[in-house]
């Protein structure tokens, strides 16, 4: 879709060029105005979401922004004048007891998604493009954990996972096996919302593999067929080279969605218990939201963390897919 | 052609779907499970003997909340589709001198964390007075779809034919009119698609119900659910109750509009 509209707008410049080039002589001939009328018809179409942009995108980062330069109080908060402190905040976040296990959990959280995700969608994709009845009904139930509420999500599984009476208990029970406090204890809080969240980022990589794998052409396969390549070896000689860029978009994907996550983590959690399953976002709410002396500055301070993170993995993600479209 | 060996393939993919949606189908069984058998050990697969108190008080009780967030939902979508069909218009078929700029823009902004724009807007809100508005909410809220939806506009205009838009130009039409006469009706789908995933983004929103909107007068759904939780309430099959008739707007949206799904998905990752 970026490709259209980088053609568009190589187009666009063209054109403009055309312009200024004929606007030179005293007599304009009458093929500039209509460019000219074109490109204030194109800023007068796009007014509304530059404006948009500016006042609830802009606004809202310039803020954090500033929060996390000034020191602020509750009082200063609401009537002004908290003094300008440079980057006092930041190094108090950073010498917090919390930032460690805060950016282990978030890198822990993040990585363990993305690979189980990955991999388990990835066979997904494999195993729903064979032919078989049922195929496409079944892959689009696979969708209902991505489109569900988060809320929804996170509550049923943490009555799955309630250590009395929730039914994963249960079955261990059954088994013989010792019960787990998956939500209530500091070992398994994170390895608990990592569940969840695997379990909801599954249908996003099977989609978006599986329309990979429909670009990969049918020729290729009966190829290997011919020399001989077990579906295995198709797989790993035909299908996973050629899937290597949509791979890495869907990765990349992955790793900026899960960076954001906040919800799944702060509903069955609350990060807790101490800080086993915080991450930088719900450190984030809980320094701003989450106590009665909210300290908005250092909220402010970890967002922006947050936020460069995003960016980083964003630009890469943005360089890798006109790569992709280059070649 | 016929596949006649095949039938075994179906078999692994209906258990393997039932294994991803025993959680929504755990969710729907203790929504039906009486208050007693809840702590059950072990806990009843499926509901014999089953109530459907759990539901009766979600319309006694949560009523609002879900009126609440349809109104949201409705504002979120129109706000979206009135801001990014006519941008969508402008960068596939007027070219503005800086629309790249403007594409890059949009892709960037959703990358950025809602945590991040919910403490930015906390800020904000509180000192123009409209933290816990229905208002507040809406604008926050579309700030998830309005990127996305630019980029589906811009996507799917780029593929009408340049020749309808020039017809209607040699017959006098201004940049306007083509755009409301030729444009619109021809990108039902866009809309379409849009309007669902802005939909279900406002009714699926926590984050910013919760940080701009946790003491207002009219709450969304989803914080029905979270002070039901949070209550140290032990009904769960109210909390479950409420969770399924949370998902009906997803359900709908599988059903009738699956195509548009897995369109509005792969469309912001892969190129065309």
């Amino acid at each position: 879709m970026t490709t259209t509209a980088a053609n568009a707008k190589q187009a666009g410049r063209g054109d403009g060029g055309v312009a200024a080039g004929v606007a030179a002589p005293p007599a304009p001939s009458p093929k500039v105005r209509p460019v000219r009328s074109g490109q204030w018809a194109a800023w007068a179409f796009l007014a509304p979401v530059i404006v948009y942009l500016v006042a609830f995108y802009g606004w809202p980062l310039y803020r954090n922004i500033e929060l996390s330069l000034h020191a602020y109080t509750v009082e200063s908060f609401v009537n002004g004048g908290a003094p300008f402190v440079w980057f006092d905040n930041y190094v108090k976040v950073f010498q917090s007891a919390t930032f460690g296990p805060a950016v282990g959990n978030t890198a822990l959280f993040v990585l363990v998604s993305i690979a189980f995700q990955f991999a388990i969608g990835m066979a997904l994709a494999v195993f729903f493009f064979q032919h078989f009845k049922l195929a496409a009904t079944l892959r689009a139930l696979f969708l209902v954990p991505w489109l569900l509420p988060l809320i929804v999500s996170a509550s049923t599984w943490a009555w799955l996972m309630n250590s009395d009476s929730g039914l994963i208990n249960s079955v261990l029970h059954g088994f013989g096996l010792t019960q787990v406090n998956w939500l209530t204890s500091p070992q398994w809080s994170l390895v608990s919302v990592l569940i969840a969240n695997i379990w909801i980022g599954i249908p996003f990589n099977l989609v978006i593999l599986y329309s990979g794998l429909q670009n990969i052409s049918q020729d290729l396969y009966e190829a290997a067929s011919l020399d001989g390549a077990n579906a295995w070896q198709k797989f790993w000689r035909v299908t996973f080279p050629l899937l290597r860029p949509v791979s890495a978009i869907t990765l990349l994907l992955g790793l900026i969605y899960t960076l954001k996550v906040f919800d799944i983590i702060w509903i069955m959690t609350k990060g807790g218990p101490v800080d086993s399953s915080t991450t930088l976002a719900t450190w984030a709410y809980r320094l701003g939201f989450g106590s009665v002396l909210p300290d908005f500055s250092s909220a402010a301070t970890v967002a922006n963390l947050l936020i460069v993170l995003a960016l980083v993995f964003g630009l890469v993600y943005l360089r890798l897919q006109r790569r992709e479209r280059e070649s | 052609m016929r596949h006649p060996r095949t039938w075994w393939k179906t078999c692994i993919g209906v258990v393997l779907t039932a294994i991803m949606l025993f959680p929504v189908y755990w969710m729907i069984n203790v929504s039906f499970t009486k208050d007693q058998n809840l702590r059950h050990t072990p806990p009843y697969l499926i509901p014999i003997d089953g109530t459907v108190d759990g539901y009766v008080s979600v319309f006694s009780n949560e009523l609002p909340y879900l009126a609440t967030s349809l109104i949201v939902g409705l504002g979120v979508v129109i706000l979206t589709v009135v801001l990014a069909a006519p941008a969508g218009y402008s960068l596939a078929k007027l070219r503005p001198r800086g629309g790249n700029g403007v594409t890059f823009v949009m892709l960037i902004a959703q990358m950025i964390p809602g945590i991040v724009m919910a403490m930015g807007f906390y800020a904000i809100f509180i000192s123009l007075g409209i933290n816990d508005t229905l208002g507040g909410l809406i604008i926050a809220d579309s700030t998830i779809a309005v990127p996305f939806g630019v980029l589906i506009f811009t996507a799917f205009i780029a593929g009408i034919p340049g020749e309808l838009m020039q017809a209607a130009k040699i017959d006098g039409a201004s940049a306007w009119r083509t755009f409301r006469s030729v444009v619109l009706p021809l990108s039902r789908n866009a809309i379409v698609t849009v309007s669902l995933f802005a939909f279900l983004w406002a009714w699926s929103d926590f984050i910013f119900a919760f940080t701009l909107d946790g003491a207002g007068t009219q709450q969304p759904i989803t914080l029905g659910i979270y002070a039901f939780i949070g209550n140290n309430n032990q009904q769960w099959n109210a909390i479950m109750a409420t969770a399924v008739i949370a998902s009906i707007p997803a359900t709908i949206l599988l059903v009738v509009a699956q195509r548009y799904v897995a369109a509005g998905v792969t469309a912001g990752a892969v190129k065309d």
